[in-house]
């Protein structure tokens, strides 16, 4: 059994799922603080 | 941990740690990944497929990892009301998750070549996909509370009690002597893989705890964002 297909599958399953966990966070904070500064301006 | 109560001189540190804990920890994981695919050689046993342990073990490691720390924010959130521990705990719980499931499917995919399965009802592997539901529950619990404005109390005491889950996970391959190999890497007692093959995985290790900080710092910061909207909103509207 050829053992490559197996180690980079499991390396794209982990590199996949963390590059997701990463920008759906970084996404969330992004437009969170940005409705913040919209509100302050707005405020201002 | 009193003087991170003031979210204000949170955010101070927060912001600067979430650039630093994702530049270091992208760097750190991709020299790790780098290192594990072409500068170690294949185990005598398990072939090329050795080269799985550099991402499974640090996911395993942070899948519970993740719920020590919704853990110790419970118990800040239950005995002195820190009022961060409840945003931290929502805050690690989708990291969490994602390296349970990390920790899940990559050791699916090492288990067919090395086992001759994909899945097995073995102890190590039953008690940590319990892990990944309890994430789910906690996830769910933690934004129908925060809809209704509760407390949290109700999250942080299922985030104790599914705190007993870890002991189980750790002494699982002691318990139930199934398919899942003893442990065979020590913070404290060495290890049993030789040092050609194991010295990527602390790179690993460190990249990957790393983003995981970052994530969480991430939420963080959006959570306290979006309910500084909220509050801001219900002023303007009063």
């Amino acid at each position: 059994m050829n053992p490559w297909p197996f180690v980079i599958a499991a390396y794209s399953v982990a590199i996949l799922l963390t590059a997701v966990l990463l920008l759906w966070s970084y996404r969330s904070m992004r437009n969170s603080e940005a409705a913040v500064d919209a509100l302050k301006r707005d405020e201002a | 941990m009193h003087a991170l109560a003031n979210p204000a001189r949170f955010l101070r540190i927060a912001r600067p740690a979430t650039t630093w804990l994702l530049a270091v920890g992208l760097a750190l994981a991709l020299l790790g990944i780098a290192a594990g695919l072409t500068l170690t050689p294949p185990d005598y046993l398990q072939g090329e497929t050795v080269r799985i342990l550099y991402i499974h073990v640090p996911s395993a490691w942070l899948g519970m990892a993740g719920w020590l720390g919704i853990a110790a924010a419970s118990v800040s959130q239950l005995v002195w009301r820190h009022p961060l521990a409840a945003v931290a705990g929502r805050a690690v719980a989708p990291a969490g998750a994602t390296f349970a499931a990390i920790c899940l499917l990559t050791g699916s995919i090492w288990g067919r070549p090395t086992w001759g399965t994909w899945w097995e009802w073995d102890g190590r592997l039953t008690s940590m996909l319990i892990l990944f539901f309890l994430y789910l529950g906690y996830i769910a619990l933690g934004s129908a509370e925060r809809e209704r404005g509760g407390d949290g109390r109700m999250v942080a005491i299922y985030g104790l009690v599914g705190a007993i889950n870890l002991p189980i996970i750790h002494y699982s391959v002691l318990w139930w002597r199934t398919l899942h190999q003893g442990q065979s890497i020590s913070i404290t007692g060495g290890s049993s893989i030789d040092n050609a093959i194991l010295w990527p995985l602390p790179i690993t290790m460190i990249g990957f705890t790393c983003l995981f900080g970052a994530a969480t710092l991430m939420r963080m910061r959006a959570e306290l964002a979006e309910t500084k909207v909220e509050a801001r909103l219900r002023r303007l509207g009063a």
